[in-house]
Formats: C-alpha cells, sequence, structure tokens
C-alpha cells in the first residue's frame, strides 16, 4: 500500500536539541502529527531512517563547521520544504558570541586537544548558507508556533505565525509593563511574539529569544535603557544572548560596544 | 466642574460602599481598581479592602509608579494601567465554528455568553467616555457588532468621579471629565476631608433602584461643595492638554509634515499605545485549525496599527515604515475618526503617554504638527 502521508525529516546542526524536542513535547497532539505525516528522519525520535527526498525538512541549528557548511546543502537538496526552527538556525544561536570573539583563542582554552577541532570563525544561520522557505523563531521554538507550522504547510497555506512585538502579547495576557512601571531592562517592545510574553509575566523582562521584530528601531529602545540607568555595556551584554547575530540586535550591540570603549 | 448629573444624591460611608459592592456581586460579576504587578488593574472585586486603599499612582511619559497617600482613600489615583475594554471587547472572542466532515461544510456561529453580566466598579470618567465613543463605534452603526453588544447590554457601571488626576491625564482638554458625564448608572465622588464618604448619585433606573436599596443618608450642602470643589481641584491641578482646534484638519492635511518622521525615530511599533488605549478597537480574525480535527475556530484577537502584518495586503504591508504607522494611528485616532463615528477617538485617560516604553506624548506631537515644518526641531533624538 502507497503512503500518501508527506514525508517529515528533522535535521540537527549546531544546537543544543531543544528545538526538537518541542516536537516531541506536542504530547497531546504528536498523534494526530504522526498519522499526518510519515517521519522519515528524525534521529532523536526514531531509528527508523527512510530515505529523501523528504517533503518538508525542519533544520534545527546553526552552521559552526565546514562539514555541516556542506551538509546543509545536502539537506537542502533533498528537501521540497525547508524549514529553519529556533534561534540557532535562524540568526546563528548562542554560538554566534563566537562572531564577535576570536575563535581560535575560545579553541585553545576550551579544548586540550584544539588540533582535533574543525570549526569554522562563525556561527551562521542557516538562511545564509541556503534558500529557506520559512523560519521559525524562538529558544526553543513554540509548540503551538510548530504545530501551525506543520498543519499549514500540509493545508498548502501561508504559516500564520504573528510578527508583532512581545509587547502585543503582554497587552493580551493583561501583564503590567515591567519598564514602564518597574525600570526593568526589557527586550519586548524590539522583539517578535511567539512566547506568549511569557518571562515579563513572571517579573523579568524579555531576553529577547524569538529575536528582533521587522523594522526594529533598537536605537531608540537603547537610548530609553539608557534612560532606565544601563550602561553601553550592559546593553551590549543584553543583546548578545540566543540572538546576537541577528543582523538588528548585532549592529546596536556592536554600536554600543564602541560608546563603553 | 459640578457633577452634571441630575439623579438622586445620597451619601454612603466605607461599610456602605461594601454593601453596595455586595449588591453588585449578587447579579454582577464585579470588577474593580486594585493593586496588583506594581500597578492599579482592574479586576474582580469581592471587598473594599481589595481597593488600592491609601494608593496613589505617579504617571508621566513613559514612567508609572505607585505611591502610597497621606489618607486612607480608595480612589485616590488616576487611570488604571488595564483599561475596561478587555470586559466589553476581550482580547479574544470567538465568533464561529467551522465543521467539515469531509462531505459537508457547515458554520456554526459562536456568541459566547458570559455566565453573569458585568460590573464596572470605580472606574473613572475617562473610562465611562470610552465606553460611549465603543457604542458609536461598535454599536451605531447598520449592523450593530453582536459580540459587544451583548456583552455591553447587561453592563452596570460605577463610576468614581477622578479627583486626583496624573501628569498624563488631559481629559479636561478632551471634554471627558474629571466629572462623569452620562451613561453611568451610580457615580462617586470620593470625600477624605473628615469623615471618610463618597457623595453617590443615581444616572439611570437601576443605579436609582440599587441606590434605594443601600444604607444611606442624606446629602447635605457640606457633602455637595466639597465634591464640587474636589473636582474643581482636579480640573485645575490638570497640567497636559490637547490642543483640540483645528486639529483633525491639521492632522489629516500634513501628512508630509516632518514630525512624523522625527516621532519615529523614537517610536518602537510595539503597539503598547494602541493596546492601553481605551478606544482602540482593532482586531485580526484568525483561525485555527487543529492538526487532524474536523473543526476550526474563528476568532478575532486584538491587533495593532503599529505591526508589519497589520496592513499586509497582497504583495506585501501597505505601511513598512514606523513613521506611516504612526500617523496611520494618530491620525484616525484624532482626525478621521471624527468624520467616521462622529466623536473623537481620543478620551484623554493618557495610558498612551504613561504605558509608551519610550515616552512618546500624543499632546506634544500634535503641538509639533501645528509648528510650521522646520521650527523648533525635538530637542531629544536617540
Amino acid at each position: 500500500m502507497v503512503d500518501h502521508r508527506a514525508s517529515l525529516a528533522v535535521f540537527k546542526l549546531a544546537s543544543c536539541d531543544g528545538c526538537q524536542l518541542t516536537l516531541l513535547n506536542c504530547e497531546d497532539e504528536l498523534l494526530a502529527v504522526a498519522g499526518k505525516v510519515r517521519i522519515a528522519y528524525f534521529p532523536e525520535a526514531t531509528r527508523g531512517v527512510l530515505r529523501g527526498p523528504y517533503d518538508v525538512a525542519l533544520v534545527e541549528g546553526s552552521v559552526t563547521t565546514p562539514a555541516d557548511a556542506e551538509r546543509i546543502g545536502e539537506i537542502r537538496a533533498q528537501s521540497r520544504t525547508l524549514v529553519s526552527i529556533g534561534a540557532c538556525a535562524t540568526s546563528g544561536g548562542i554560538q554566534a558570541l563566537r562572531n564577535v570573539g576570536d575563535v581560535e583563542e575560545f579553541r585553545s582554552i576550551v579544548y586540550a586537544h584544539p588540533g582535533y577541532i574543525a570549526t569554522l570563525a562563525h556561527s551562521t544561520p542557516v538562511a545564509q548558507h541556503v534558500a529557506v522557505d520559512f523560519e521559525l523563531r524562538g529558544c526553543p521554538v513554540d509548540k503551538g508556533q510548530l504545530l501551525e507550522l506543520l498543519t499549514s504547510l500540509l493545508a498548502g497555506r501561508h504559516p500564520r505565525i504573528s510578527t508583532a512585538s512581545v509587547c502585543v502579547e503582554c497587552k493580551l495576557r493583561g501583564t503590567v509593563c515591567l519598564p514602564v512601571s518597574r525600570g526593568v531592562a526589557c527586550l519586548g517592545p524590539v522583539t517578535q511574539s511567539g512566547c506568549s510574553g511569557l518571562c515579563p509575566a513572571y517579573g523579568r523582562g524579555c531576553y529577547g529569544c524569538f529575536g528582533p521584530v521587522p523594522g526594529a528601531n533598537l536605537a531608540s529602545l537603547a537610548h530609553q535603557l539608557a534612560v532606565l540607568g544601563l550602561r553601553p555595556e550592559d546593553i551590549t551584554r543584553l543583546l548578545r544572548t540566543v540572538n546576537t547575530a541577528a543582523p538588528e540586535f548585532a549592529a546596536e550591540s556592536a554600536r554600543q560596544e564602541m560608546m563603553s570603549r | 466642574m459640578p457633577n452634571q448629573s441630575t439623579g438622586t444624591e445620597a451619601v454612603l460611608d466605607l461599610p456602605g460602599l461594601q454593601a453596595l459592592v455586595d449588591a453588585l456581586a449578587a447579579t454582577h460579576t464585579v470588577i474593580g481598581p486594585q493593586v496588583s504587578d506594581g500597578a492599579i488593574v482592574l479586576g474582580p472585586l469581592a471587598r473594599v479592602d481589595q481597593l488600592p486603599v491609601g494608593m496613589g499612582d505617579d504617571q508621566d511619559a513613559g514612567s508609572y509608579r505607585l505611591r502610597e497617600r497621606t489618607d486612607r482613600a480608595v480612589f485616590g489615583y488616576a487611570a488604571s494601567a488595564v483599561p475596561a475594554k478587555r470586559w466589553v471587547f476581550p482580547p479574544r472572542e470567538p465568533m464561529s465554528r467551522t465543521h467539515d466532515d469531509g462531505t459537508t461544510v457547515s458554520v456554526e456561529p459562536v456568541l459566547a455568553r458570559p455566565q453573569r453580566p458585568v460590573a464596572l466598579f470605580g472606574v473613572r470618567s475617562c473610562d465611562l467616555a470610552a465606553l460611549a465613543v465603543h457604542d458609536r463605534a461598535l454599536l451605531a452603526r447598520p449592523v450593530p457588532d453582536p459580540w459587544y453588544a451583548q456583552r455591553r447590554a447587561g453592563l452596570f457601571i460605577v463610576v468614581a468621579a477622578c479627583t486626583t488626576p496624573a501628569r498624563s491625564c488631559f481629559c479636561v482638554s478632551m471634554g471627558t471629565g474629571p466629572a462623569p458625564g452620562a451613561g453611568f448608572d451610580l457615580s462617586l465622588t470620593e470625600l477624605v476631608e473628615g469623615e471618610h464618604r463618597f457623595l453617590v448619585t443615581s444616572g439611570s433606573p437601576a443605579g436609582e433602584q440599587l441606590l434605594a436599596r443601600l444604607p444611606t443618608r442624606a446629602a447635605d450642602t457640606v457633602d455637595r461643595s466639597a465634591a464640587d470643589a474636589a473636582l474643581r481641584q482636579a480640573a485645575e491641578s490638570m497640567t497636559r492638554a490637547m490642543p483640540t482646534d483645528g486639529l483633525a484638519a491639521l492632522l489629516l492635511g500634513q501628512p508630509e509634515h516632518p514630525a512624523w518622521a522625527e516621532v519615529a525615530q523614537r517610536c518602537l511599533a510595539c503597539g503598547n499605545c494602541t493596546l492601553a488605549c481605551p478606544t482602540c478597537f482593532c482586531t485580526s480574525i484568525v483561525e485555527t485549525a487543529e492538526l487532524g480535527s474536523p473543526v476550526s475556530e474563528r476568532a478575532r484577537v486584538w491587533d495593532s496599527c503599529f505591526t508589519a502584518d497589520f496592513s499586509h495586503m497582497h504583495g506585501g504591508s501597505v505601511r513598512t515604515g514606523i513613521s506611516a504607522r504612526y500617523r496611520q494611528w494618530m491620525t484616525h485616532k484624532l482626525g478621521a475618526w471624527v468624520e467616521q463615528f462622529g466623536v473623537s477617538g481620543c478620551v484623554g485617560c493618557g495610558r498612551c503617554i504613561t504605558w509608551c516604553p519610550v515616552g512618546i506624548d500624543i499632546t506634544e506631537q500634535a503641538r509639533a504638527l501645528a509648528r510650521p515644518a522646520g521650527q523648533e526641531p525635538r530637542e531629544r533624538k536617540p
């Protein structure tokens, strides 16, 4: 009997596995997913491997090694639709801190035999190497958004993923704005939603996990963070986390770093 | 400013205020002001000691702080952080459900009826004015909005006249306060000098009936003059004002004024102003279908004209820049709104000023647009 279900492959580059775990964490919905797609390649979930090409490929992680730079091209060649998932795959991840450091120095400090380590000077997002059909943000990605993505791909429609700021989610949720009411440093106004405003709801400023909103006005936010008492080095630090290499965050953190010198 | 209502007047003490809450709670879900997460918000209220007793607020552009008052006032603060609109126009309102069993598709309208009607207790005159704006926009049209209409129909409104405006407030210039206009069921004016009491006035037959059941005493001239004095003082202490003269024409006639580009340098396009605004009612219609389920749900969810997606049409977003989005919001709120609904979309509550993370002041922007281009550039640029 011919299996007409779409085939799904989940690949991993340099990453922590948290994003593919989000798929396994779907629990209630996992059976429905498994009913609609043929899981062809997903080493974290199953030993069984089906050969490509694949209808849908989810790619987690960033490109940090010469081998992965080659592999992502092979993945692209085998995938009808390629979606990069998570901050690593969409901006380079926390490991892109190397982009503003000295990777040779890290290598000599971290590894007993640095000679065995083949690594690139920069951590780069998947879209910098191959064409990507959709980028799903987050660290990790949001379960609801991941399901919406899969549902939309199977239905042949565009995924409905909002690019509004985290502020919109805070207001929908009824969270009192932290920077305004308590002077807390928060990246929410320039960060894309997707987390349901999780951190501010628990009294923590937004860390920017879902990356910058389209056209993010970092200069104005940085000015306001300075008004709240942050020094340029504090602002640099705030912007250099999981989306450190996202262009808007990278440009502003570089500007702040210059100011702090 | 004298109270404009001509209803029955009486005086309640604090136990009397509790009796009012109890009477409302028998038939309604009572929503009132209370301190939560470092701000005064609206939420379910059962007892008057849940009110922000002895609490005030300092609100200014981009800043909100609670402060302790020197008295035991329970309504001694300005606009709440959360406006009342979420109880008549909730963030997510289901509209319909579609069932597809493989051969037929059926659509079932959804009109979620709240289990009990809501009583808004201790909302301000700006909140009352905002409800009147929503009534114009959502009810006074050929097909009234059924979801809003249903929630609005059962609403009981106890307004608390504002005697302690914040620096962000400008209701006097919008003609919406601090004394409440029409549209309430009961109005309270808190008096803290001498005996702690509330001058209560009925504004509807329902309010009149409820008032008759409460343990009140008759209002005398001392009560009335104290209430008038408190409201007069509130009006006089208001420092911000919207320059309303010719404002609509000024806004709509200058799409290329440099003030739009200047404000866009500061604006984050985060949407806080529109979502804190008690009258903004823009939504997105969202369809959600669970994988493998034959049912999909359609709901409307609060949206904002500041998001890139909001004006997305065939080919992309119509308003790609922040300048265009800010201009859209302000010209609609204070200009096109008047043509559309016969009333300004602004009630002077100041929430957009307070809750803007970078403190953009809509009244200052109106003044900037009144200046000829090239004069008095903004001092502060990031």
